[in-house]
Order: C-alpha cells, then sequence, then structure tokens
C-alpha cells in the first residue's frame, strides 16, 4: 500500500486531508480552476488518479469505505467526466474500412495500429538516453506497470461471453499463469529493485508529470465504467499492438546501458508475449465483443485511439525534457 | 454439448449450433497462434516447448526469436508477408 501523493494544488490539497483526517470531503471543482491551467490540470489529474487508487489498493491512513462515500464518488464522476469529454474531443473518430473485407475488423484494426507513427522515444532510449534518462523512464512507467493488466479486469464480468473467455486467456498470461514470480507486475517490480529503484507502488507518483497521470487515468476510466467496456478493450489491443518493437529497443537499451538483467527480462518477456497478446486482443478479443456487440465498435477505435494518443504525450513531453537539458 | 453434434472423430457435423472454438488460428500477413502445450520443431531440427496458454509460431522467417514470432512481420512488405 502507497502513501498518500503530495498534493499539487488546492483539489488535491483538500481532497488527500479530508481523506486521512477521516473528515467530510466538502470541496468543488471550482477551487481547482482557479490556479494556472497546466497547474489546475495536474492537479485535477492527481486528485482523480489517488482516488481511484481506492478502487485497486488503497492507503493505509485512508479508511477503505472511502471509496464508495457518495462525496468521493461524485467528486470522481466529475474529474471523470472532464477527463472522458477531452479525450472525445482529441479523437477524430473511427477509421473507414470495408467490414465485408475478408479479415474484417481485426484485420483493418491491425493495419491501422501498424500505421501509427509515434515519436521516437524508445529510439532515443535505444541508442542515445543516459542511465538517469532510463531511470526517470522506469520511475515514471512505474504506475502503470506494477499494476499492469489490473484496469482491464474490471471489464471481465461486463463482458459477453466469447470476449470473457478470451480476454482470461490473455489475463492469465498477464498474471502469471498461476505463478506469482511470472506475474507482469511482479517481474517489473523485480527489475525495479534490481536497478536500485524502490519497487513499492506509488513510490513515484510525485515525478509523474500530467500525461503520465492522464494515461493511468484514461485505463482506469475505461475499466471502472461498464459502459465504456468497447473502449477498454479497444485500449488493451492498441497496446498490445505497439509494444513488441518498443520492448525489443528497450531491452537494446538496458544492455547497452549494462544494467540489471532482471529488468531487461521484463521487457524481453514482452516482446514474445505481446507478439501473442496482439492477436489475441484484436481477434479472438475485440472481434468476439463486436460479433456479440457491435454497438461498441465507435468506443474501441476510441479507445484505441487515446491509448496511441496518450503514449504520444508522454513520449513527446519525456523527449522534450531530455532534449533541453 | 449434445452428443449428436459430433460424430465419433470428433467432427464438427454440419448444422451443428455450436461452432468449436479454433485452437489453431492462421494470422492474415503475421504469425499462427497455437492453443496449449505444444512441441514445436524449427527447421534447424531442434524442439522448443510452448510457455504460453497461447503462443505465435512466426510465419514470415524473420524472427529473431524463432521459432515465435516477435512482431517483425510488421517491418516485411506487403508482397513477402504471409
Amino acid at each position: 500500500m502507497a502513501r498518500l501523493p503530495k498534493p499539487r494544488g488546492p483539489l488535491s490539497e483538500e481532497t488527500f486531508a479530508a481523506l486521512a483526517e477521516g473528515r467530510p470531503l466538502l470541496v468543488s471543482m471550482e477551487a481547482a480552476a482557479a490556479g494556472a491551467a497546466v497547474d489546475a490540470a495536474e492537479d485535477r489529474a492527481l486528485t482523480l488518479w489517488t482516488l481511484d487508487e481506492l478502487s485497486y489498493r488503497g492507503y493505509p491512513e485512508v479508511d477503505d469505505r472511502r471509496e464508495w462515500d457518495p462525496a468521493v464518488v461524485a467528486l470522481r464522476r466529475e474529474l471523470e467526466d472532464e477527463l472522458e469529454d477531452r479525450l472525445r474531443e482529441r479523437w477524430p473518430g473511427p477509421p473507414a474500412y470495408d467490414g465485408e473485407s475478408t479479415g474484417g475488423f481485426p484485420d483493418a484494426f491491425l493495419a491501422e495500429m501498424e500505421a501509427h507513427d509515434g515519436p521516437a522515444l524508445a529510439r532515443f532510449l535505444e541508442r542515445t538516453a543516459s542511465v538517469d534518462q532510463m531511470l526517470e523512464f522506469l520511475q515514471v512507467r512505474s504506475l502503470y506497470h506494477l499494476k499492469e493488466s489490473d484496469p482491464v479486469s474490471w471489464t471481465i464480468p461486463r463482458l459477453p461471453t466469447g470476449p470473457r473467455a478470451a480476454l482470461m486467456e490473455l489475463q492469465y498470461d498477464e498474471y502469471g499463469c498461476g505463478r506469482p514470480e511470472r506475474l507482469h507486475a511482479q517481474l517489473f517490480a523485480d527489475g525495479l529493485a534490481a536497478v536500485g529503484l524502490d519497487p513499492a507502488e506509488g513510490s513515484y507518483v510525485d515525478l509523474a508529470p500530467l500525461e503520465i497521470l492522464e494515461q493511468n487515468n484514461a485505463m482506469s476510466l475505461f475499466g471502472l465504467n461498464r459502459r465504456l467496456r468497447g473502449a477498454a478493450l479497444g485500449h488493451l489491443a492498441a497496446f498490445e499492438a505497439t509494444s513488441s518493437a518498443p520492448c525489443r529497443r528497450i531491452a537494446a537499451a538496458l544492455a547497452r546501458l549494462e544494467m540489471a538483467p532482471e529488468i531487461r527480462e521484463y521487457y524481453e518477456e514482452h516482446v514474445e508475449a505481446d507478439a501473442v497478446h496482439e492477436q489475441l486482443a484484436a481477434r479472438t478479443i475485440c472481434g468476439s465483443l463486436l460479433a456479440a456487440e457491435p454497438a461498441v465498435e465507435d468506443d474501441v477505435w476510441f479507445g484505441a485511439f487515446t491509448c496511441l494518443d496518450l503514449e504520444d504525450r508522454v513520449g513527446t513531453h519525456l523527449l522534450e525534457r531530455w532534449t533541453e537539458q | 454439448m449434445s452428443g449428436g453434434e459430433r460424430d465419433r472423430r470428433g467432427e464438427q457435423q454440419p448444422g451443428s449450433r455450436r461452432t468449436a472454438t479454433p485452437d489453431v488460428i492462421v494470422c492474415a500477413g503475421g504469425p499462427v497462434l497455437l492453443r496449449g502445450e505444444h512441441v514445436v520443431c524449427d527447421e534447424d531440427g531442434t524442439a522448443h516447448r510452448t510457455r504460453r496458454p497461447v503462443s505465435a509460431v512466426c510465419r514470415c522467417g524473420k524472427s529473431a526469436d524463432k521459432p515465435w514470432c516477435d512482431g517483425t512481420h510488421k517491418a516485411v512488405p506487403d508482397k513477402y508477408r504471409p
């Protein structure tokens, strides 16, 4: 269990104090809007991330019942609505493809993912990054990797039979096939410890920029809202389909920097695992979801776009930061 | 599944209400997926045991992790993809 993060503005300050002191939550979004735009956005994103954490592992200093405190739920809902509106504004809409073509949705989806060309974050890591930059990358990534696969697990009981069985097959692999030491989040934690970083969850949330918080918040938004199950699975499919090649580059970067083999093994495992998972996610998971519930197709594309877009924003942010140094 | 849907060899009968889930899936332009435990023999005659619930076997010939797929088929021009 992690400690509450450091507040970044009036909204997070008041929210975290109310949670830690066990008193009623009396905050408004207006309070958060008062600061500068970037600070206010970070303040809101950190508040949502911290409230979502009540549904994952919680905090030692916060009563577990606060997860369903109506005032907490109301604030989460307000922050989630604002995030979803922003994500939908960024989305250009689903691509046009011939749904009657031989490969149908899965082939069109994988072709669309292959055509995406994001910022060269993995290439920079492979060729140029210093040890300090690699450590910063691992620290900010740890917010996701330490709860890897958890956000999409929320969708499991909300899916029709076909995609439910298919998602469980993928998740079984993600969760180590019954062996805790093979659970992907644990592999990452072992890697962090091996390079001298703290493997405890939430250790590096105070270092996370807005882009990282938003990326994690979007996954929780999709996973925790049943109506967004299509977006959750589209996000998963896009994530898996764009993972193998960057993981190979990051593994090469870690070898170049002569960092501990445990962290390299995490990325090497993902080259092979995600080559399987991208096919499963597009075909047996999203394909069977759309066969059962064709009405959620737009949400699948929305979730996929959001995955790529937020990853691009993280990459752009880190590259800009590092090239300024 | 009721007894009438399959014959004695376990083959799917025409008109069966259920379609069995395939355990081998050929992916256009990419690998072939194998569900379950298998031993895959590569071109050199070396045997490799599968190690995950579903495995992807390279079909483009360019994987750096053969016999398994590592996603390299995406870098292969369309006309050379399986």
